[in-house]
């Protein structure tokens, strides 16, 4: 008996094994450390799927509350870090509305977890596979999305 | 022969299709000079193509090669003529008559296909390795491309990806050729393109220019016969070895020994072998590099258990990102070992190989080893003395071609202009940066012929597909092994046949290849495709390839998508093919959801401004300033001092002890003073930068002057870096402790009346620690540099060097040489045990541990010089910000590509050179900056230029006029319009085309999608994400009440 609940309990705390995960990135500096992740042959797990957008600054809230009404367990917005925007100060309005994305969550019943703004320079591929990382597994601590169709 | 005289000719000779030779040819190409890319080989790619990655990124050669291929054998500026030598050349500098001799293909160019059958009817290709000494059949002939490790037919292609990609006969070897008879491969080829009967011939060409990139020869290893090469079979050269590794190669990227096939367990590289003796006093130059790189993907391929030895005497990572490299390799477990061999010998009775060594504490050692891979040096080029009588260059004696201190790409003779190993051994980039530095010096004399000889690239007429439901074709790429190896790559091609619209799906070796452009523009036609995804690499390099590959093909460049499942898949999930396989399939899906809503969409045209912007006013600003007035733009200066100069100023002699560094700074500030073109802004800051490439307008200001707006079409960044300012080894307490820089005054001063005794210098100093990991590349020759002239000027001062490694790559070793000839001591020191330094009776005391004697050596010196390392610019960060331009880790300015745009930076029309980029010599300082001057020239060549399509555009019908998007526009693209219609106001937001940048800020704040950007809706983005939901397979197994249990899942 012990020794089931020893094995058992490292993944205690996993409720949703594989989720799906998106992350939009910007194609200057967080989709380029992605790149750079690949290039440097960085180990991440395989459950995020990235989608390439000029500007952070260019992603609708909507797509991110519809992405996790529609069964997303999770969504990352990545940006250039402050400062560093290929278009000057894009991800300032993406930082802004990311503040909105958050408290519209707690209508919608979903859990801060399931979102998240994070900057990620193109030269920072160890960052990147991190971030990634973090996000994968901190939605695997909650249980797959209410929403989810099957 | 030329009736038209002094006329200026807008062609350009090329001479070698290495990556030299290609840079100078697309640089020419896009400049306005027609170019003529010749080499004697069969195909162009020279060495590089042989790679299998490059250090110190591990990008695959051929994925960052193969673009560049297939954008030359496109080009419509560029003729190839491949198999041609260089015969002679007539006339003078503007208008050169060349005459070259092209040796026969036996292949119609004209009517080839590429499509190898003749290849595989060869009878050649199927023969057997012998089976004795006494099997008289015709040996297997030896594929140079594998090095000799696989063989090939007689007629063949030299690579997969080679361009052009006609096959070519070997006519030593050809059956046919030698007998008469055989004739197998014209009767296979169904195009009736093979021509026994080809002759050579004769080629004339006129150019205005010539660039000679011939490139190097590794260096015989049989010529070091204590090592056993070619006696002991499990002795290979690095580029053998590279060849195994490599997907291309001969086992297919396993690396197997050659005795018994078997995978060794313990390699071991013994690096200078024909560099760094006493027939060759040079350093190679990237031998270090590439050992360590070959050790850490042998690793990556054979597993953490394999053992990696390297025997080097000094580890010279000396350039961006190389320490990292070296420091990387170490923790991953490779052993470095401070010995030089003395010989390999056979272990008795087996394939394995002793090599016996010294330990650095002088014990003696064998290590045994399953294969001994010898880090080959590079040799000059054995056609350097035939360029030489062609050409009038002169060659030193050991073969390689001459330059002069301060002008690193002039041949000598005017007109002819030289880059790459051919001048000095050199990595990928000094290479690409030495090739477009001979572009510009080219164009200096040829600005007025600018155009002359250009064509006008014609694609076919558009395919009208507007209105049709999509017909998609996928082709899913194998990277060579670099997604096949992770990715079930049939799996995800038959899964893309079943998706809705794709009405054709393939598998292909390499995406990139120019015979898969072939293949794609075919599957356009035979399958009426109005829509094309490539599952492969990443958009961000390898988009325009294809964009350009389907307009030839008569469709829109922008009806293409681009699935990222190498670099954003099989690498990041090396260990896990059925997840990354089932990830793939859903990358593919997504880019088919995408692929399904996009359309076309057309360019527009604008005025540019042609002024230039250099931002520094050292040597690397002003040559580059130079270089462009002198092809006829208008440069503004901009320098923060009061006087321009920089860093150079305070460099007193150089390696090469008849060029004065002064002078040549004296006349370089003379020059850009006088210049009609150039206008300098000295005492000046940049303080704000508005625009982009063609329009910029950059505001200066400067200390009790108005601000001055400047309008211009680029920017070189030429800011500099600066000398450390140590705060170790009692410097600044000590009127006795000086850094090299102040040591070079003292010399130029007065040393010889008051010469010290005994001068200490320590290197490293600010390099190669936690703080600045990175290795400031120039001070070991800097130290060589200044304890020669120590000796000149004071042969009884002893000169003592404390050094990790001695970093004196290319010609410098030489120096380092001639410095122990002379008497100076060199001595390393470990970085864990730094050498101390303390007063004592006027005197300072220098403790060192010294790691060959394991003892503590005592110096009384009268004087310490450290040789400080250099630290990028303090207002780096801003100017970085101003420009919207990315530093590196540690805080130089970020090239867009670190091995094949060294000089560009990922924003169109900033360039980069000298110490801003990284710390470098007077002589690569030069170069870069005639490098950043001929990729400005290629960037403003013409009085317009296309603006992206992807910009943004109001809905009509869905904008109300609500102006919340006007606000946040950082470009102010976007103003609010009000108008009368039909008797009310209409309200609604217009787009300024030339100002957008299709950052989307507008579409992500508009409630009514009432503005979007072309090529990234709302509607694309979202289809994507709704994509990546969808379950991988068929969705009828899901159970049904899931779907009715949870409220809001209806949609």
């Amino acid at each position: 008996m012990n020794e089931t609940v020893l094995t058992q309990e490292p993944h205690a705390d996993i409720l949703n094994p594989e989720p799906v995960v998106l992350a939009f990135c910007c194609n200057w500096c967080s989709y380029t450390g992605a790149d750079l992740a690949g290039t440097s042959r960085l180990q991440y797990p395989p459950d995020a799927r990235i989608i390439r957008v000029m500007c952070s600054g260019m992603v609708h809230p909507n797509l991110v509350i519809d992405a996790l009404t529609k069964g997303a367990d999770g969504v990352l917005v990545c940006g250039c870090h402050l400062g560093d925007c290929h278009y000057q100060d894009g991800n300032y309005r993406t930082e802004k509305r990311a503040e909105a994305i958050k408290l519209m969550l707690e209508d919608f019943g979903l859990e801060p977890e399931r979102f998240r703004l994070e900057w990620v320079s193109a030269s920072e591929g160890p960052r990147f596979a991190q971030v990634m990382t973090e996000m994968v597994e901190a939605v695997k601590r909650l249980p797959p999305s209410s929403y989810k169709t099957g | 022969m030329n009736d038209n005289g002094d006329k200026k000719v807008g062609a350009a000779l090329v001479i070698g299709g290495g990556i030299g030779g290609m840079q100078a040819a697309l640089d020419f190409a896009a400049a306005g000079i027609k170019a003529y890319l010749i080499d004697s080989a069969p195909c162009i790619g020279g060495g590089m193509a042989q790679l299998d990655k490059t250090f110190p990124t591990n990008d695959c050669a051929m994925c960052t090669m193969a673009p560049r291929l297939v954008e030359i054998s496109r080009h419509k500026d560029i003729e190839i003529l491949t198999l041609a030598d260089l015969e002679k050349v007539e006339g003078r500098a503007g208008n050169f008559t060349v005459t070259l001799r092209q040796r026969p293909r036996y292949v119609s160019a004209e009517k080839c296909t590429g499509c190898g059958a003749c290849v595989i009817a060869c009878p050649l290709g199927k023969l057997k390795p012998p089976s004795g000494p006494n099997d008289k059949r015709p040996k297997p002939i030896p594929d140079e491309y594998n090095e000799g490790l696989s063989c090939r037919s007689a007629i063949y292609i030299p690579y997969p990806q080679a361009v052009p990609n006609i096959p070519v006969i070997d006519a030593a070897q050809c059956l046919h050729m030698k007998t008469g008879k055989c004739k197998l491969c014209q009767k296979a080829c169904k195009a009736d393109a093979i021509v026994f009967e080809q002759e050579a011939r004769t080629v004339t060409l006129n150019v205005g220019a010539i660039v000679a990139a011939p490139g190097y020869k590794l260096f015989d290893s049989k010529l070091k016969p204590e090592y056993g090469y070619g006696t002991l079979k499990n002795v290979i050269t690095s580029l053998e070895f590279e060849r195994l590794l490599s997907a291309s190669g001969p086992y297919k990227g396993k690396v197997l020994r050659p005795s018994d096939q078997a995978e060794p367990k313990r390699i071991a590289f013994i690096q200078c072998v024909g560099s760094r003796d006493h027939d060759r006093d040079y350093c190679s130059a990237v031998c270090c590099m590439y050992a360590t790189k070959e050790a850490i993907l042998a690793k990556e391929h054979l597993g953490g258990e394999l053992s990696c030895d390297v025997f080097f005497m000094d580890l010279r990572a000396f350039s961006k990102g190389f320490e990292e490299y070296y420091l990387r390799a170490q923790k991953l477990g490779v052993r470095y070992i401070r010995c030089r061999p003395a010989a390999v010998a056979q272990v008795p009775g087996s394939d394995n190989l002793t090599i016996t060594y010294l330990t650095e504490d002088e014990k003696k050692l064998d290590g045994e080893y399953d294969l001994v891979v010898l880090s080959a040096g590079l040799r000059p080029t054995p056609s350097g003395p035939r360029l030489q009588e062609a050409l009038g260059l002169t060659l030193d004696p050991q073969g390689f071609c001459a330059t002069a201190p301060f002008a690193p790409t002039d041949s000598g003779r005017e007109g002819v202009f030289v880059a790459g190993v051919f001048t000095e051994p050199k990595d990928v980039p000094e290479t690409v940066i030495q090739a477009s530095g001979a572009v510009s010096r080219a164009l200096e004399s040829l600005s007025a012929a600018k155009g002359q000889l250009i064509t006008t690239k014609a694609y076919p007429p558009e395919l009208d597909v507007e209105g049709q439901d999509p017909r998609i074709g996928v082709f899913v790429c194998h990277c060579g092994t670099n997604i096949a190896s992770v990715v079930d790559v049939a799996e995800v091609v038959e899964y893309a046949k079943r998706q809705p619209g794709v009405v054709h799906a393939e598998n292909v070796l390499y995406a990139c290849s120019n015979d898969n452009q072939d293949k794609i523009k075919k599957a356009v036609a035979e399958h009426k495709l109005n829509r094309v995804l490539v599952a492969a690499c990443t958009p961000r390099t390898h988009e325009p390839l294809f964009r350009n590959t389907i307009r030839e093909a008569g469709l829109n460049p922008y009806l293409f998508e681009m699935a990222n499942v190498r670099d954003q898949c099989s690498w990041v999930h090396m260990h896990e093919p059925v997840k990354a396989t089932r990830k793939t399939k859903d990358l593919v899906r997504m880019g088919l959801a995408k692929a399904r809503l996009i359309r076309p969409l057309q360019k527009k045209r604008i005025a540019i401004n042609k002024d230039v912007l250099v931002a520094g006013g050292g040597l690397a600003g002003m040559t580059a300033a130079l270089s462009l007035a002198d092809q006829g733009y208008a440069v503004h200066l901009v320098e923060k001092e009061a006087e321009p100069g920089g860093n150079l100023r305070r460099l007193r002699h150089l390696l090469n002890v008849d060029a004065d560094p002064q002078r040549h700074l004296d006349a370089l500030i003379d020059k850009v003073k006088r210049h009609p073109g150039i206008t300098l802004h000295a005492g000046s800051r940049i303080a704000e930068v508005k625009g982009s490439v063609g329009n910029f307008a950059t505001r200066l200001s400067a200390e009790g002057r108005e601000d001055v707006e400047l309008r211009h079409g680029a920017a070189i960044v030429a800011t500099g870096a600066q000398e450390y300012k140590p705060v170790e080894y009692l410097y600044g307490s000590s009127d006795r402790v000086l850094t090299q820089l102040e040591l070079e005054g003292r010399l130029a001063d007065d040393w010889a009346r008051s010469a010290p005794d005994t001068v200490v210098m320590i290197q490293c100093v600010g390099s190669r620690d936690e703080s600045r990991p990175y290795c400031s590349r120039v001070c070991c020759a800097q130290a060589v540099k200044n304890a020669l002239k120590i000796k000149a000027l004071s042969p009884r001062t002893n000169v003592y060097v404390l050094f990790r490694d001695v970093r004196t790559y290319g010609f410098r070793e030489a120096y380092y040489t001639d410095a122990r000839r002379k008497g100076v001591i060199f001595a390393r020191y470990d970085e864990n045990r730094k050498p101390e330094v303390a007063q004592a009776d006027g005197k300072l005391r220098v403790k060192c541990f010294e790691p060959v004697s394991r003892t503590d050596i005592v110096i009384l010196a009268d004087l310490v010089v450290l040789s400080a390392g250099t630290v990028p610019a303090a207002d780096n960060k801003d100017l970085a910000q101003h420009l919207k331009v990315p530093l590196d880790q540690n805080g130089f300015f970020l090239e867009a590509h670190m091995k094949l745009r060294p000089v560009d930076f990922a924003t169109d029309g900033v360039f980069l050179c000298g110490t801003a980029h990284y710390p470098k010599t007077v002589e690569e300082t030069i170069a870069q900056s005639q490098a950043a001057a001929a990729r400005v020239a290629t960037s403003l060549a013409g009085d317009t230029m296309e603006l992206e399509a992807n910009i943004s555009q109001v809905l009509e019908e869905s904008c109300d006029g609500c102006a919340y998007c006007v606000d946040p526009c950082p470009y102010k693209a976007v103003t609010l319009l009000e108008y009368m219609s039909g008797g009310a106001i209409k309200k609604m937001v217009e787009v300024n085309e030339s100002l957008c940048k299709g950052c989307g800020v507008c579409q992500a704040t508009c409630p009514k999608k009432g503005i979007l950007v072309r090529g990234f809706t709302l509607e694309q983005i979202a289809a994507m994400a709704e994509a990546a939901l969808q379950a991988t397979e068929t969705p009828a197994e899901a159970p049904v009440e899931a779907a009715a249990d949870t409220a809001g899942a209806a949609a």
